[in-house]
């Protein structure tokens, strides 16, 4: 097969796999910022509920997730599963997972927060809601971005895992190429388009960074 | 007329009773100033009055407003409008400009219109000696400027009552001087003010009404004359203590 073909190919899967990511991130971000909510709770029973979830998806593969997400509905509840589910399934399963780790990484940032703020806050008068968007947040947005970076470059790499569901991402069409052609440049190939998109994730987040820099 | 009375205000942190019947009033115009050993109460105390802390017991009484010990959410949000606190460590947000630290609140709490807020606050801001430094951020400030930013920020919201804690303890000693003045300026101007202090001269020269407070309780209270006169052993002991 010649180089532009395969590219094409690639190029396909590319768009896939960046649809797992954009979908992964939004989603993540928006979950997992609920999910620390609950983690951070004043009712112990929701505390305990979500640091349990957030160790669990944690402390368990992904692939192994992914599976339960897609065979999960006609294991345990009987229904049939269309192959057009096979998609959905993976991103409710990266959702769900990376939702655990930008959980953790929000409350770190949280938590970092001096009390003073808080205190200041309430003394001229800001409602909690108020308080938490308008001052909090966006100090914790600042604090975060070394953390999230990383968590951002790993599911770069991690969307290749859902060719465990034959999910016609980059990865797994690197795999079928090298399959038919004999040959890694598939592989070659591939693997610096990741490496590139990577390249620009960091270079995004470092300009974020330098954005909010005007202050420590 | 008195802005605040409190009763009989009780507050321990497990076995440790750190106020014990404290009373108190404070006059419109007044400016009281509390000092006492490091470990006494005070901050508690101001902490207590300003609903940071829960008392546990007694009653805080903001003219005219219910018993802030035993208010509810929305009575406290009520009561939080009469007064203000300016905090050791200025506690400004650090992502707002100046301007915006000082201007943010009478926006999203007292919803000024924008210009309305921002016209008063740049007022505010000269009267501190700061208008050049509106589009800065807080730690572009020296310590001195910054807790003068804090007190431009809490005056925004026209308080009937100011809270000082130890606002010159987190200062080189040469930048205590600025914020001793701003505050003799806004006594000249009759603001109510409640200021815990280490600055003895400073109590003795500005405030009209001093409380010494030891383990708790209020040991002597008086004018400054009566006070820094007492001959309380703890009062004297203390005065000994800072002379040495
Ligand atoms: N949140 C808290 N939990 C437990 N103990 C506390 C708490 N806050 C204060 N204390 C204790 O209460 C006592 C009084 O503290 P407070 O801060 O009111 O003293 P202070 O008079 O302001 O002292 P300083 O001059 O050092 O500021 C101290 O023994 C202190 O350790
Ligand atoms: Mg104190």
């Amino acid at each position: 097969m010649d180089i532009a073909t395969m590219l094409e190919l690639l190029g396909k899967g590319a768009l896939v796999s960046l649809e797992i990511f954009f979908v992964t991130m939004v989603g993540s971000l928006i979950l997992g910022l609920l999910l620390c909510l609950v983690r951070m709770s004043k009712f112990v029973v929701f505390r305990l509920l979500a640091k349990f979830y957030i160790s669990v998806m944690r402390g368990t593969p992904l692939m192994l997730q992914l599976f339960v997400v897609y065979f999960g509905p006609y294991y345990i509840f009987n229904v049939n599963i269309s192959p057009s589910y096979k998609l959905m399934a993976v991103f409710i399963g990266f959702v769900l997972n990376y939702a655990a780790y930008f959980a953790e990484i929000y409350r770190a940032g949280i938590e970092s927060i001096p009390i003073g703020q808080y205190e200041a806050a309430k003394l001229l008068g800001y409602g909690r809601v108020q308080t938490f968007f308008y001052i909090i947040m966006p100090q914790v947005v600042k604090r975060i971005i070394p953390p999230v970076t990383n968590e951002t470059i790993t599911l770069v790499k991690d969307t290749s895992l859902a060719f465990t569901l034959a999910v016609a991402e980059m990865f797994t069409i690197a795999k079928q190429i090298a399959a038919a052609d004999r040959k890694v440049t598939a592989f070659v190939l591939a693997g610096i388009m990741y490496y590139v998109f990577n390249l620009l994730v960091a270079g995004a987040f470092a300009k974020l960074e330098k954005k909010l820099s005007y202050y420590r | 007329m008195s802005l605040l009375q409190i009763n009989h205000v009780e507050k321990h942190f497990g076995d440790l009773e750190v106020l014990k019947d404290i009373s108190l009033e404070v006059e419109e115009g007044q400016v009281l100033a509390i000092i006492g050993p490091s470990g006494s109460g005070k901050s508690t105390l101001l902490r207590c009055a300003t609903m940071l802390e829960q008392a546990d017991g007694g009653e805080i009484i903001y003219d005219g407003l219910p018993n802030a010990v035993t208010a509810t959410r929305a009575q406290k949000k009520e009561i939080h409008k009469y007064f203000g606190l300016v905090f050791q460590n200025f506690n400004l947000f650090p992502h707002r400009s100046v301007l915006q630290n000082v201007m943010d609140a009478p926006m999203r709490v007292q919803k000024l219109e924008k210009e309305q807020a921002k016209a008063a606050a740049m007022e505010l801001l000269k009267k501190m000696g700061l208008e050049e430094k509106a589009d800065s951020y807080p730690q572009q400030l020296s310590g001195g400027q910054q807790q003068r930013v804090s007190i431009a920020r809490a005056l925004a919201l026209q308080p009937r009552i100011l809270f000082f804690d130890e606002p010159t303890s987190a200062l080189d000693p040469e930048l205590t001087g600025e914020i001793l003045k701003v505050i003799k300026d806004l006594a000249a101007e009759h603001m109510t003010m409640v200021i815990v202090t280490h600055e003895m001269n400073f109590a003795k020269n500005v405030a009209d009404h001093i409380i010494f407070m030891d383990k708790g309780v209020i040991a002597v209270e008086g004018t400054p004359e009566q006070v820094f006169d007492s001959d309380n052993a703890r009062m004297r002991e203390f005065l000994g203590k800072l002379e040495a």
